[in-house]
């Protein structure tokens, strides 16, 4: 962090994804970490599996990043003692919001989105601004490529937006695959454009047999 | 604007600039918008960006000339403006220059004393030399205080042989065996200072400066796409653009897309045709 006066923060670029369909959800986010102009790592997880059926990805400030997945995995820890089950999906999402919000006055620089099955084994998506403000919906992206790639999905995910009203079940009728390719695809193309996006994209896919985790190349300049 | 106009015989009370009308303006720029400007941003009205080429430039002297080499990416801030633009522009048949900075101003500067070569040319019956187009950018630069954003790798060869310098937005200039410029600069001199030697081969000497280059668009996020080389000898200069390709797209959706009838909305207002008449 380079401490100019009192600006306790930096923007480690990156941009993440998530879209939830019928009985999956796919969450993804590029792998670069940089500062300025400058590339840190080419190889740096931006998503974090806190639970067995709930993943969160994030771009912003990777250093608050880290202490806020440290924070989660703690209190679910605690929960899963008191509670001897895993936290579901939606609870997970009300705690995120909650520590968040907790931090009011000074946030975590992190842009969040949360993604998984509920307890209906249905996908879900929960999108989040800084300081905890959240909405579960049917798609979303954060973080530098988020302006590339928002509008495509709006077009090309017939699903409920916030903007559809009245306010329809918040999944896509895309299947698995056409969503993992559709996915790749807006990766590839928010690289060519967005420098701070690139070298690889991690794909993890949600549905009732576990977590599947996919590596692809992207641009590396 | 906002000024009026005073006729030269009335004096203005006051002690203040006389605007006089019959006046020729001298040229350059006029900074008379300068305390308005001051005071939108004062009322939080931010100023338009430029485009910057956030560049990776070298240029480097071998056995037989000069080459200079470029990358090809123009950004907007963090957005990539161009993904495929031509940053090695020609200054005379044996003279080309990169360029770095504010993307409007190396072009602008370079397509000026392009032309100016070009009549001195005319003029004298002679071929151009390295060191008029860099008396004519140096001194054009410096009479804009750095204004003119222009960083530039300016490279030829002559009756004199060959020449490859550097010019900052300032107006200084350096004459150096091999030089980088633009933000990818670092990385792409580190590969020269560990790799140059004088004396170089043609084909050395561009492998070099692709390494380089490509230093630059991989480590630097202000550069990027593809590798552009120029190599100038006496007599012959070969423009070799796109020399190489390093960063093709890594996925095309195999789904393809599709833009049904009545994918955008309508108003449902009857569509009237212009009058052709008219």
């Amino acid at each position: 962090m380079a401490l100019r006066g009192n600006w306790m923060y930096e923007n480690n670029g990156g941009t993440c994804v998530a879209i939830a369909g019928a009985d999956y959800c796919v969450i993804a986010a590029d792998t670069r970490l940089s500062v300025g102009y400058s590339i840190y790592t080419r190889d740096y997880s931006k998503i974090c599996k806190l639970a067995d059926k709930c993943v969160m990805a994030s771009s912003g400030f990777q250093g608050d990043l880290k202490a806020l997945q440290k924070n989660l995995a703690a209190k679910h820890l605690i929960y899963q003692h008191q509670h001897n089950k895993q936290m579901s999906c939606p609870a997970m999402a009300q705690l995120l919001s909650n520590t968040l919000y907790y931090k009011r006055f000074f946030p975590y620089y992190t842009f969040n989105i949360l993604g998984g099955l509920d307890s209906d084994e249905k996908g879900c998506v929960f999108t989040y601004d800084a300081v905890g403000s959240y909405e579960r919906v049917g798609y979303s992206a954060h973080g530098t490529g988020a302006g590339l790639i928002i509008p495509v999905l709006d077009n090309q995910l017939k699903s409920p937006s916030p903007l559809l009203l009245p306010a329809k079940d918040a999944v896509t009728p895309l299947s698995e695959m056409e969503a993992v390719d559709l996915v790749k695809d807006v990766f590839a193309s928010a690289t060519e454009r967005d420098i701070y996006t690139g070298d690889k994209v991690e794909i993890l896919v949600i549905n009732a047999s576990g977590i599947r985790q996919e590596l692809m190349e992207l641009r590396k300049d | 604007m906002g000024y009026m106009c005073w006729s030269s015989e009335i004096a203005y009370s006051g002690g203040m600039a006389r605007f006089a009308a019959d006046v020729p303006t001298r040229g350059g720029f006029s900074f008379d918008l300068c305390q308005r400007n001051e005071m939108l941003l004062k009322k939080g009205n931010q100023l338009p960006t430029f485009r910057k080429t956030g560049t990776t430039i070298v240029g480097l002297v071998f056995e037989d000339g000069v080459i200079l080499g470029a990358d090809t990416r123009a950004t907007e801030g963090p957005i990539v403006a161009d993904k495929n633009c031509e940053k090695i522009h020609y200054m005379a048949p044996n003279i080309y220059c990169c360029g770095a900075g504010t993307a409007a101003d190396t072009e602008a500067v370079t397509d000026m004393v392009s032309s100016q070569l070009q009549l001195h040319r005319y003029a004298t019956g002679r071929e151009s030399r390295v060191v008029t187009a860099l008396t004519l950018l140096k001194s054009h630069l410096f009479s804009y205080q750095g204004h003119v954003s222009a960083a530039l790798v300016l490279g030829g060869v002559d009756i004199t042989g060959p020449h490859l310098h550097t010019v900052y937005p300032h107006g200084s200039t350096d004459t150096l065996p091999f030089a980088t410029m633009g933000s990818g600069s670092l990385a792409a001199m580190a590969i020269f200072e560990s790799k140059f030697r004088e004396g170089l081969t043609r084909d050395e000497g561009i492998k070099l400066v692709s390494e380089a280059i490509c230093s630059g668009i991989f480590n630097d996020l202000g550069s990027g796409s593809n590798v552009d080389v120029c190599v100038i000898t006496r007599g012959q200069t070969e423009y070799l653009r796109n020399h190489q390709l390093p960063n093709p797209r890594t996925y095309v959706s195999s789904r393809g897309y599709n833009f049904l009838k009545g994918h955008t909305g309508k108003t449902g207002e009857p569509y009237i045709p212009p009058n052709p008449r008219r």
